[in-house]
């Protein structure tokens, strides 16, 4: 039973958390933090990270800024985290951590990593990696990525916290619905989010990832809440799938 | 479609933290064991909860809800409500999670494996023998109101996967396999005709001719700079299959793991020489097969029969843009075999189980729904949505379901022949299927099998050294990670000799039974006494 109490402490605490974070969010200028462009000792920049080739072993120094999912994969606790430093972003995913750990990863901590460099579907990524924690915090000012949708110049901004202003909301598949649970409209509330939005005569589709953000956030039930021929602006964190796939963390309806 | 994935995962874990508590409740009252009715109350109104699972695809959910529609139009007093779900394990911990409120769903799509954990409950599951087998309701039974397959058009191999310890749990639902999808033109390209059936040796020896490069550093085969000759979507299943395939061991019924051995281990090594190459993959370390088929990047894909809608260039569904679609011919074939004259490949798909509730006609509404759903019209218009295969010989022999076979390329949609050529396949081959043992920690074992190769790969990728001495390290960590020194000859089922008792035992054992002697001779002196008195 202890077991079973753990397990809804870490769910409830996730949610808690994840709540948190939400209402905690802040600009770098209400923050008043810069990140640290010194790296450490064996730590590599942005640039060594970029021309590292796919499973080596990676060291860097970044700076959370979403965190998704904690849970126990065989008694190993692991979640995944949107990390960014000044020059760009790295994906760790399922990096081994504890609850308290997990808890102690807020928002703007500064972090060592060392992992091995990984992509999956064109998602790159640190995977197996470890971690401790460096003093220093940093919260990234989302980077306006509109223009630069239609271009292939896109993936260089990769795992970035960005934001796509003044796009209009299509219809998904169907030619009515806004949004659809799942990608064609076949899961259900808790499901991820799927919907598109059109820009300069191209349209886009936004993922409001469940994990990331779930049911009960702003982001999850605004996006309920759309209508086609809605005008938005959004933030998220610029995620890849076989091609750009934005998981959208704010929408304001203008 | 990844976070798809991990979410798989962590509801699987979470489910199975969960476990020891549930079993932990052995000695609690539970529902009382099921009893057949006099018959379905027809003054009644029984409401049935239903969590299914699709495959994230619309069309599937629309045949749910159909299902449920005509099924309430039969039996007005029964209202199905639906919960749809779209991976297993999700389904696995919310059940886990419900046993211990006892708010469990009256009918759930499932695996056995998850069944034979939900057992560890009281009288969590209805055993379906009496209900398959009475003359009233079971399976063709006399006052059912559709037309039923009996027992017998049920296929017997498919039923008795749903058989543990002796009862039947479960019914099945649909069956599928893996199949290897292959790039016809690829293989041709490279000098070779695809055999009959295909075999390890062809599919490497294939899949490192394909690794040459041309001077400016793509590949000769397809121009490009990606070429994963060959992938597997589903790691576990595929040691799983190639073990079975050898005779080597995996488990037993008594769940002895016995996956450890000599012939893992060489086919770890072979594994790890052709990821040393580039020529070998894996859904977790680089995608879904079927992305890199379709872009012709992957020349031998294997997946499910059930993702044969994903699979080659005029697939319905696909994940990759249009402008990245190859076009080549698509041939699916069984998965590779180690001797091509006794073929084995793995029996999978979902089946659906009952649970037990305090008012037995909410049971037996709810058995009348599970067995609805093995009817024809549910059995042909869902098995049509991929390349499942219906589970019973009414709707396999039926007109309607030959004629949608006979149909294959008349379209890309309902008719899509890679689609049909998969359902093909499992039906030449349903008496060449097998499944693993169920037990009380088949599941972690299944994902230890996939361990072993993923951390085989991941291992050769980053410039290890894949040796025996690697391979010995690994058997030990997969072992503790995944607990299974606990099983086994340890587990629940053992009949293993633990020795004579401790001192101890025996001296408390024997306080116990004196205690007890001394108390029922009070009451037999005490009962004496009052008879003379009286």
């Amino acid at each position: 039973m202890k077991r079973t109490a753990k397990i809804v402490m870490s769910v409830v605490l996730m949610a808690a958390m994840a709540l948190g974070s939400i209402g905690c969010k802040k600009s770098p200028e209400a923050n008043g933090n810069t990140p640290d462009t010194k790296k450490g000792e064996g730590v590599m920049t942005y640039a060594e990270y970029s021309a590292a080739a796919l499973d080596t072993e990676v060291t860097v120094e970044t700076y959370i800024q979403a965190k998704q999912g904690w849970w126990e994969n065989e008694g190993v606790g692991v979640a995944t985290f949107y990390t960014q430093d000044a020059d760009g972003a790295y994906f760790l995913y399922n990096m081994p951590c504890t609850a308290e750990e997990y808890d102690k990863l807020a928002q703007g901590t500064k972090i060592k990593v060392t992992g091995y460099k990984s992509e999956w579907s064109g998602e790159v990524e640190i995977i197996d990696a470890t971690f401790e924690i460096e003093e220093g915090q940093y919260v990234a000012a989302p980077l306006d990525v509109t223009d630069k949708l239609a271009s292939s110049d896109l993936i260089n901004y990769q795992n970035m916290y960005v934001s796509f202003t003044g796009l209009t909301i299509e219809a998904m598949d169907d030619g009515s619905s806004a949004f659809f649970y799942s990608w064609d409209g076949s899961g259900s509330q808790g499901d991820d989010l799927y919907f598109k939005a059109s820009v300069n005569g191209q349209t886009y589709t936004f993922t409001v990832e469940s994990y990331l953000t779930g049911s009960d956030t702003a982001v999850y039930k605004a996006v309920e809440a759309l209508k086609v021929g809605d005008t938005v602006d959004m933030t998220g964190f610029l995620y890849w799938y076989e091609g750009a796939n934005p998981h959208i963390t704010n929408i304001t309806i203008k | 479609m990844r976070k798809g994935f991990l979410k798989i995962i962590a509801s699987f874990m979470s489910a199975a933290l969960i476990l020891p508590a549930l079993t932990g409740c052995h000695g609690k009252k539970g529902t009382a064991e099921f009893t057949m009715p006099e018959g379905l109350d027809p003054n009644k109104t029984y409401e049935i909860v239903f969590w299914a699972k699709n495959d994230t695809n619309i069309t599937q959910t629309k045949i749910y809800n159909q299902a449920i529609e005509d099924f309430e139009k039969l039996y007005p007093n029964i209202k199905v409500n639906l919960r749809l779900y779209t991976d297993y394990n999700k389904i696995y911990n919310d059940v886990i999670t419900n046993i211990s409120t006892g708010t469990t769903p009256n009918v759930c799509i499932t695996y056995p494996d998850h069944i034979a954990t939900y057992k560890t409950g009281n009288n969590v599951v209805v055993p379906l023998d009496s209900l398959i087998d009475d003359p009233a309701y079971g399976l063709g039974g006399s006052e059912v109101r559709f037309d039923s397959p009996t027992r017998e058009e049920v296929i017997p191999e498919y039923l008795n996967e749903c058989v543990l310890d002796g009862h039947i749990f479960a019914l099945p639902y649909m069956r599928s396999t893996e199949a290897c999808y292959v790039n016809k033109e690829y293989v041709e390209a490279l000098g070779y005709e695809i055999p009959d059936t295909l075999t390890w040796d062809f599919i490497w020896e294939v899949s490192e001719k394909a690794l040459a490069k041309n001077p400016d550093g793509t590949y000769v085969v397809n121009g490009k700079d990606v070429m994963i000759p060959f992938i597997y979507k589903s790691s576990d299943n595929m040691l799983i299959t190639m073990l079975k395939q050898q005779g080597a061991g995996y488990s037993d019924d008594d769940g002895n793991i016995l996956i450890f051995n000599d012939t893992t281990k060489q086919d770890l090594l072979t594994i790890s020489e052709h990821t040393k190459t580039g020529a070998f993959s894996t859904f977790k370390i680089s995608g879904y097969p079927g992305n890199f088929f379709n872009a012709g990047e992957c020349i031998f894909a294997i997946d499910s029969t059930a993702g044969a809608t994903w699979m080659g260039s005029d697939a319905p569904l696909s994940d990759i843009h249009e402008n990245q679609i190859a076009r080549f011919t698509t041939v699916v074939k069984t998965v590779p075999q180690f001797d091509p004259s006794t073929p084995y490949m793995i029996s999978q798909g979902p089946s659906i189980c009952v649970f037990n509730k305090p008012d037995s006609g909410e049971v037996l509404a709810s058995w009348l729904f599970a067995q609805y759903m093995i009817t024809n019209d549910v059995q042909i218009a869902y098995s049509s949505t991929e390349g499942y295969v219906p589970v019973t010989s009414k709707a396999r022999n039926s007109a309607e379901y030959k004629e949608y076979l006979s149909r294959s390329g008349e379209d890309n949609s309902l008719y899509y022949s890679v689609k049909i050529d998969a359902a093909k396949l499992l039906l030449d081959n349903t008496s060449n299927t097998f499944v693993t043992p169920v037990f009380n920690g088949s599941t972690s074992l299944r994902n230890a099998a996939g361990q072993l190769i993923e951390n085989t790969a991941k291992s050769t990728r980053r410039g290890q050294t894949i040796d025996d001495k690697y391979i010995e390290s690994l058997y030990e960590d997969t072992k503790s990670l995944y607990r299974l020194d606990q099983l086994g000859s340890n587990d629940m089922n053992s009949k293993e000799d633990l020795g004579p008792l401790p001192l101890g035992s025996k001296l408390l054992l024997g306080s116990i039974g004196t205690a007890w002697v001394v108390i029922v001779a009070y009451f037999i002196v005490q009962f004496v006494k009052k008879k003379r008195a009286d």
